[in-house]
């Protein structure tokens, strides 16, 4: 159990603004990349980097250190935006995303980038992969964690679900799940275009414990992060009910927001926005 | 000169095939705006599918439409098309020589800035060590829309192989377009080159350039990868007395490999293969990876003059 107080919450909620100010810039620097699922998670991933996870930036390849799966890769500038804040590379790195020779490829690429400690971007496969490092975790008698962060479209792949009986049957209580609950996929949102729902009695009936949470209200992620901490014999899944785009009002809840870089006078209106 | 990107002619002409065939139905995972399989689904929704994210179930819904009598058009980005649901593929649909036509937009490393993880350069390989199952690669939109209608009538398994980026027309409405014939653009008796997809268009420029120089090459579209146009290959073999094969793939497993299996076997002569070096695709902007692959007129032109000196 981590204390919560006030001031850190501020804190952190004041990193998450800093983070989403960087997607912005990175995304309209590049032109192209996924900008609604990287403002919606900014919230979670902040909270785990800034606050739950036991890491040395300095030392990325720490045997030790907790680890963290972007399932949802597609979300990359949010998991750049965070490492680069968090010190484990030069902000300006972040103006190369997508850029030809750029370690900030278009999806995590952990041969590339120190940092990253998943190569994901083919959805559905990360998740897998935090199951694998949970698993080692557990051979080899260490006590570091695993996150991961999935999209609720992402759920749709079979491959999640082969990797959620994995978890609960191996009894991974070093796993921790996030599910970008935001509702909307590429063609629409989740429900009309193949509907995962319910997600909470999916995730309890394969034996995972679940919690239920606002995704973009940092207590509740650190009360959620530290309830998962006491589950013993299973991993936990939270469901993360977030705003796609969240803190720029006019990509918010927006489909067409899913897939493009802002431009120009966006640019501008979103930062300022986010300066508030 | 008018571009056209292969994947919005698909949209087009699948939209014009379902007007004709009421059998045809579409599916899709999620991608519907990217492959433009979204302007059937506009036009008929009862015979569009949405699988969601779950590309090896779209595979296996397809198979088992196709054995219900429809012909299925089922589509997302090649890699995951041939990769995520491969062995679906090759089960459900080529094993069992299902009705599904696998049009898979995204190839190559043109899809650009999504990165490697998102460009397919094994799909060919994949598809074509397959029984029962065409491969096309159409070099430009016309020749794609083509290739819509013409797979219809195969009553069998195919894959038809799709791009991002506009690429230029070379084609006119009325060119001939047939399975498993491949198109003679031009004539040259110094060597041949063996192209595919938008490398056709490429090829072409460079031959022009080194027409200037007095240098005379055959062009070939190899759309169909298979079934492979041997006749053609052993007649540039014969007449020309060398080959160089072009590909927007692997150099390993697709269309230079399947020329160099027709020509050991049958007239060896010197080939040379371009297209990418047993590497994966990283992020940049498409033209800016075509120049660092080395898939460029600049480098057909000198590997057509190193081949020469092989002869
Ligand atoms: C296997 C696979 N299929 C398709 C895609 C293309 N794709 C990228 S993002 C996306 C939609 C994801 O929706 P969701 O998981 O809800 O993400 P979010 O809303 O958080 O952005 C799709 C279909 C992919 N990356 N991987
Ligand atoms: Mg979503």
């Amino acid at each position: 159990m981590k204390h919560i107080d006030q001031q850190q919450i501020q804190r952190l909620q004041e990193q998450a603004r800093k983070v989403r100010r960087q997607i912005i810039a990175m995304l309209g620097e590049a032109g192209s990349g996924h900008t609604g699922g990287s403002l919606g998670a900014a919230d979670i991933v902040t909270a785990l980097y800034f606050w739950e996870m036991d890491i040395e930036p300095q030392r990325p390849d720490w045997e030790e250190r907790d680890r963290f799966v972007l399932s949802k890769g597609h979300a990359a500038p949010l998991l750049y935006a965070v490492l680069a804040e968090r010190g484990y590379f030069p902000t300006e790195y972040l103006q190369t995303l997508r850029k030809l020779g750029s370690p900030l490829q278009g999806h995590p690429d952990r041969s590339k980038l120190a940092g990253v400690d998943a190569t994901t971007g083919s959805l559905g496969q990360g998740i897998s992969w935090a199951v694998g490092m949970a698993l080692a975790g557990k051979m080899d008698h260490k006590d570091y964690r695993v996150y991961s962060l999935l999209g609720d479209g992402e759920l749709e792949e079979g491959m999640v679900w082969e990797a959620a009986m994995a978890a609960a049957h191996y009894r991974l209580d070093n796993l921790v799940a996030f599910i970008d609950f935001n509702g909307l996929q590429i063609d629409g949102p989740v429900a009309e275009v193949m509907s995962p729902l319910p997600i909470p009695a999916k995730f309890a009936a394969f034996g995972w414990e679940v919690l239920q949470i606002d995704g973009n209200d940092m207590r509740q992620i650190l009360e959620a992060l530290n309830c998962a901490r006491v589950v013993k014999g299973r991993p936990t899944a939270i469901i993360a009910r977030t705003v796609k785009g969240k803190g720029c009002s006019f990509i918010e809840n927006k489909v067409e927001w899913h897939g493009v870089a802002p431009k120009g006078e966006e640019i501008a209106r979103a930062l300022a926005e986010l300066d508030m | 000169m008018k571009k056209i990107a292969t994947r919005d002619a698909y949209g087009k002409a699948l939209v014009e095939l379902g007007k004709q065939h009421q059998d045809v139905v579409v599916l899709d995972a999620d991608l519907s705006k990217s492959t433009k399989t979204a302007d059937f689904a506009r036009e008929f929704p009862e015979r569009f599918i949405n699988a969601g994210i779950a590309e090896q179930n779209m595979v296996g819904m397809a198979a088992g439409l196709a054995s219900a009598g429809k012909t299925v058009y089922a589509s997302t980005f090649a890699i995951f098309a041939t990769g995520r649901a491969f062995e679906v593929v090759r089960n459900s649909v080529a094993y069992s020589n299902m009705n599904v036509k696998l049009c898979a937009s995204h190839a190559g490393i043109t899809v650009g800035e999504d990165g490697g993880s998102h460009q397919s350069v094994e799909d060919i390989a994949l598809m074509r060590s397959m029984p029962n199952m065409t491969v096309v690669v159409p070099a430009d939109g016309v020749s794609a829309a083509q290739a819509v209608f013409a797979i219809y009538d195969i009553k069998g398994p195919a894959y038809l192989r799709l791009g991002r980026p506009a690429v230029p027309v070379i084609y006119q409405e009325n060119s001939p377009f047939k399975i498993g014939q491949a198109n003679r653009l031009r004539r040259g008796k110094d060597a041949a080159i063996i192209a595919c997809g938008i490398m056709v268009g490429k090829a072409l420029e460079a031959a022009q350039q080194l027409a200037q120089e007095g240098i005379e090459v055959a062009v070939v579209d190899m759309h169909t990868i298979k079934p492979l146009d041997e006749a053609i290959i052993i007649e540039l073999a014969r007449e020309t007395g060398a080959i160089l094969t072009v590909e927007e793939h692997s150099i390993i497993g697709g269309l230079g490999s399947a020329v160099c299996e027709t020509v050991c076997a049958q007239y060896p002569v010197p080939v040379i293969r371009m297209g990418i070096n047993d590497s994966f695709g990283q992020s940049g902007g498409p033209d800016e990876l075509l120049q660092y692959y080395g898939l460029t007129v600049e480098k057909i032109v000198n590997n057509v003059r190193d081949l020469m000196r092989k002869k």
